[in-house]
């Protein structure tokens, strides 16, 4: 195999994350001894139940809230090591982002929307990128456009473009058609995949959809807090 | 600059989409009230310092005892200034009776230049207002001078070397003020008549005036110019250096207005610190989503820094302007009713609302808008993390700091201030406790009755911190609405009150030692009112403390005036009703009732402070050629609108018993009675009778529509409560769009749901007005006691209007502002959930 000759764009260690139980008594354990590796270009499927820990995994993943043990290095870098706004950095420089319920910024119009990642990154070339990458999803004629003036297919495009618009090394996306009807889910899902081939993206998303689980190259069951199954470090 | 730009673009489209709607409207109203307020009270005032200058009967008097300068005409004319002379002095004036002596007044064209002159065709007959002096060979004289002269109206008097014919009785002069306990009858002629009487020759003591009036800005210019180059005998007086009586006036209006102003800010704040924390709600999710694209928590904080600093220059200038066209308005309608012209008001307030807008905005929406940058990050994955921490008093702490400054600026004294303060603190620490005991007490209500009441409570109940913030709020606007209508009704009614309808309205001056016997007998058998007598000293002050007293150290020209003055020192036992000591000891006396330490004086603090007087200091007087000396036991505050006659300087009777004097009296002659004191003037003819109605009535005046004033202000303040109580709704919107859709889906009427939020509102309303009432009570009780030296009525109308007025105005202004929850389609509102 080639892939482990790749450089990891993910890499896991043991990592764990408990929380205080509610009620008292000892602590809740939400994910455990959990180790992964995830290859440059590859395309991951974290699958599992609900309460299994896939978001809590994700929100990990991306440095958005700290293990209780463990370490996640991205892209080379130790993300468990780095303090809030160091992650913040990281994450608008090297992670894109699609969420089941898109979060675009309502007081933003489409094309402001994907200037974001740009703008806080103090890069120059916002708009003519943004644009680019809007055309590319479909909709060069909806850029003036706010979220509440598009429907639910054409927000998350929106927010494909921006996820896609820093060139990411890894984009994370979180249920990224729960919110959408069958059809539009399906192109929503080609859009993803064919943006990913083009930019050599690695993908991870987070899914209860059977058929968009099996489109990646590798789907990693969760349960309980473990990974089951299909090995977790290829 | 790209954080500016973001910021900017953001503000842009939440201003676009309503999200800033109600934080701007709550800034609006915050400036636009305190500009309207501020430019409305700045020209009452200035009006109200012309109608003062009325008292001078022009805006600025120069006083000389020599002939007034060229220069300062020439200067007045090249400021645009109209201007008119005056010489005073006494001598006897001749009729078939006898002689007199009068204080005559030799005006020029264009007196008086403030207020009127009011004449009569006989002693008691109606009077009428003229403009302008007597008309040459003409005098107007003062009826007690008709009597002691045996002439009438239409008669010759002999004044000096001219024969003058008395035109009419002279009945109201507005600058017949000064040396009110001194005087003469006056007798008023045509400046161009006084060649011809021969009396100005070197070595005669006249006054020369120069009346000077215009706008503000000149007048003040002058004033300024003028001041630094004045020589011995010369002084400038303005408007505030006027009778002390009308300067209490002035000094507790500017205390009312400002009250109302500081109110207004309050309200505003309450109203900018909710709308705060309802756009900072709004935009958790905004921030979680920037955190997770890469912002740093500085460059989120930066965005919303510029974003604030944006708003609160726009909302400021905004709401100035909308506060100039307000009080436009305000004084267009109030211009009739204030019978004086309104001057065109000053730029300041513009600033004073910039200020507000800036500070309101940092101090009370920076907090919670600040709190935004630490949202955690993950809230874009797991939505019910990192709502907002309720706030608390510390959150604001410099915004509050910010306003404890802005009362005790606005109070204008420090007493007032912190009075003000510490009611509003613990307005705020009882309204906080109480109102969370009586949303508790809700629960234990029985839940029966209609079912849109049990929802309407159960909805109270449910939400138990923002039930009690609500009742916080409401109450606050409420108590401060409720304290508004307390001190603008019973203690104006009482300060009105200061001044009985029986107050003194005659005085009797110039009464010899020798006739008060006799004097003091008349009245008895005359049936005059039994009046007190208070002996008089003339004194020029020497020393204070040792150092001797030179008028040109003093850089306050008030106190260079007093300095050069001669004092009427008085003696007496007992100390006056309208006055109080506020430092130091008044004298003790014996069994006897004789004054134990006889070497003493009791100085009016006013005086005192501006001549530097302080307790225990030994004050020189010379009186007669002959020396007193004597320390300072005690400072006095004295009630000068009570318009009794009143000293700026007592001492024990033994101290000057002796020494040259006069007595003079005060009494109530009813109306219509005037002609009673004829017999008294024909009996003894060297004394004195002022009749000071005409001076009450002008000082009554002042008092009313200083009254309007506030009344009209108190309307502003009012808009501003109304208008928090409206921003207090708004917070609580979003939660009621989602609650009422899921009940609306559930198949609950609109009947139904609007009869829950009327009785919801109606409670919390009435709650807080109930609360309200009580606090008003006690805070208005403390400030009638503490400060205002009042006696407080306290109306049990309160305890009505109270939970009246908040059950009634939370509700009206609750269901207009839940309006959309049940106009809204409960789909839409479910969707964008």
């Amino acid at each position: 195999m080639t892939q482990s000759l790749r450089k990891p764009v993910l890499q896991v260690e043991a990592l764990g994350k408990a929380v205080p139980a509610v009620g008292g008594g000892g602590p809740l354990v939400i994910l455990e001894a959990l180790s992964l590796r995830i290859e440059a270009g590859e395309s991951v499927a974290i699958v599992g139940p609900s309460g299994s820990g896939k978001s809590t995994l994700l929100g990990l993943l991306a440095g958005l809230d700290l293990p209780s043990q463990g370490r996640v290095w991205l892209d080379g870098v130790e993300l468990t090591a780095l303090d809030e706004d160091a992650r913040a950095a990281l994450r608008g420089e090297r992670l894109g982002f699609v969420f089941q319920s898109f979060l675009l910024l309502p007081a933003l119009n489409a094309l402001e929307n994907v200037m974001l990642p740009l703008e806080l990154a103090g890069r120059d070339e916002a708009r003519k990128e943004a644009e680019a990458v809007l055309e590319r999803v479909g909709l060069g004629q909806r850029l003036h456009h706010l979220p509440a003036q598009l429907s639910g297919g054409e927000q998350q495009r929106v927010a494909i473009a921006r996820a896609f618009v820093a060139r990411p090394a890894l984009l994370l996306a979180d249920e990224p058609t729960g919110n959408l009807d069958a059809h539009t889910g399906a192109h929503i899902i080609d859009l993803l995949f064919e943006l990913n081939r083009e930019r050599g993206t690695t993908l991870v998303l987070v899914t209860h959809d059977d058929h968009l689980a099996g489109r990646c190259q590798r789907i990693l069951h969760l349960r309980e807090g473990r990974l089951q199954g299909d090995g977790a470090a290829p | 600059m790209k954080g500016l730009s973001l910021a900017l673009r953001l503000l842009r489209r939440d201003l676009r989409s309503g999200e800033l709607r109600v934080l701007l409207a709550a800034l609006l109203v915050a400036v636009t009230c305190v500009t309207a307020v501020a430019f409305f009270t700045d020209r009452v005032q200035q009006a109200l310092t012309r109608q003062a200058g009325e008292l001078l009967a022009a805006d600025l008097r120069l006083l000389a005892d020599h002939p007034i300068p060229a220069a300062w005409r020439e200067r007045a004319a090249a400021l645009g200034l109209r201007t008119a002379e005056l010489r005073g002095f006494r001598s006897m004036v001749m009729g078939p009776a006898g002689a007199r002596l009068a204080e005559i007044k030799a005006a020029g064209t264009g007196y008086p230049l403030r207020g009127t002159l009011r004449i009569a065709a006989a002693p008691f007959a109606a009077s009428r207002a003229v403009a302008g002096p007597p008309p040459r060979g003409t005098v107007w004289v003062e009826a007690p001078l008709l009597s002691a002269l045996g002439v009438a109206v239409g008669d010759a008097v002999t004044v000096g070397e001219a024969r003058l014919r008395i035109g009419a009785v002279l009945r109201h002069e507005p600058d017949r003020g000064g040396g009110l306990f001194s005087i003469a009858p006056r007798l008023l002629m045509n400046l161009a008549d006084l060649p011809a009487t021969g009396l100005v020759q070197t070595g005669s003591r006249v006054q020369y005036a120069l009346l000077l009036g215009g706008p503000a800005a000149a007048v003040t210019e002058l004033r300024r110019t003028l001041a630094p180059s004045l020589g011995p005998g010369e002084r400038i007086e303005g408007a505030a250096d006027a009778r002390p009586e009308v300067r209490a006036a002035l000094t507790r209006a500017r205390q009312f207005l400002g009250l109302a102003a500081v109110v207004g800010v309050v309200l505003a704040c309450v109203a900018i610190a909710m709308a705060a924390r309802r756009f900072a709600r709004r935009h958790l999710d905004t921030c979680a989503v920037l955190r997770c694209l890469g912002a740093r928590q500085g460059q989120i904080a930066g965005l919303f820094v510029w974003q604030l600093l944006v708003l609160g220059l726009a909302g400021g200038l905004l709401g100035g302007l909308l506060g100039l066209l307000a009080q436009a308005l305000l004084a267009k309608i109030l211009g009739g009713l204030l019978l004086v012209a309104l001057p065109a008001p000053s730029a300041w307030p513009l600033a004073a609302g910039l200020a507000v807008s800036l500070g309101g905005l940092f101090g009370f929406a920076l907090p919670p808008v600040l709190a935004l940058r630490a949202v955690p990050t993950l809230r874009v994955l797991r939505r019910e993390l990192g709502g907002l921490r309720p706030a608390s008093a510390g959150t604001y702490l410099a915004g509050l700091l910010g306003l404890a400054a802005l009362v005790l600026w606005q109070a204008g004294g420090w007493r007032l201030g912190l009075t003000l303060l510490a009611g509003i603190a613990l307005a705020g620490l009882l309204l906080w406790l109480a109102a969370g005991g009586l949303v508790r007490l809700l629960r234990h209500l029985p839940r029966q009755g209609q079912a849109a009441w049990r929802f309407g409570l159960a909805n109270l109940v449910r939400r138990p911190g923002a039930a009690t913030a609500q009742v916080m709020a409401f109450g606050l606007g409420l108590m401060v609405l409720l304290l508004l209508s307390v001190v603008r009704g019973d203690l104006l009614t009482a300060w009105a009150g200061r001044l009985p309808p029986d107050a003194p309205n005659r005085f009797v001056v110039a009464i010899q030692p020798d006739q008060l016997e006799a004097v003091r007998a008349f009245f008895h058998e005359t049936g005059l009112p039994p009046a007190t007598f208070h002996p008089m000293v003339r004194a020029r002050l020497q020393a204070i403390a040792g150092r001797a007293v030179d008028p040109e150290a003093y850089s306050d020209e008030r106190a260079r005036r007093l300095a050069t003055r001669a004092f009427n020192l008085s003696w007496a036992s007992r100390l006056q009703a309208d006055n109080t000591v506020v430092a130091g000891r008044w004298w003790t006396t014996d069994a006897a009732g004789q004054v134990n330490e006889p070497r003493q004086f009791s100085v009016e603090e006013g005086i005192a402070r501006s001549l530097g007087i302080e307790l225990g200091d030994r004050l020189r007087f010379d009186v007669a050629g002959e020396t007193q000396e004597a320390p300072v036991t005690s400072l006095r505050k004295v009630q000068w609108d009570s318009l009794r006659a009143n000293f700026f300087v007592l001492a024990p009777p033994a101290l000057l018993r002796g020494l040259p004097a006069s007595y003079i009296t005060s009494f109530h002659l009813p109306a219509g009675e005037g002609a009673r004191l004829n017999a008294l003037l024909k009996r003894f003819p060297n004394l004195t009778v002022i009749d000071i109605s005409e001076v009450m009535a002008q000082v009554r005046a002042i008092i009313e529509r200083v009254a309007l004033a506030v009344q009209y202000v108190f309307l502003f303040t009012l808009a501003a409560g109304l208008t928090v109580l409206y921003a207090a709704i708004q917070a609580s919107l979003d939660e009621r769009l989602r609650e009422n859709a899921i009940l609306r889906a559930l198949g609950a009427r609109r009947r139904h749901l609007l009869l829950g939020l009327a009785a919801e509102f109606v409670t919390l309303g009435g709650l807080a007005g109930l609360l309200a009432a009580a606090l008003a009570a006690l805070l208005g009780y403390l400030l009638a006691s503490q400060v205002l030296e009042l006696a407080y009525t306290g109306s049990p109308w309160l305890w009505l209007l109270g939970p009246l007025l908040g059950g009634l105005g939370v509700g009206i202004a609750g269901l207009l502002g839940t309006w959309r929850v049940i106009g809204s389609p409960p789909l839409r509102v479910l969707r964008a959930g």
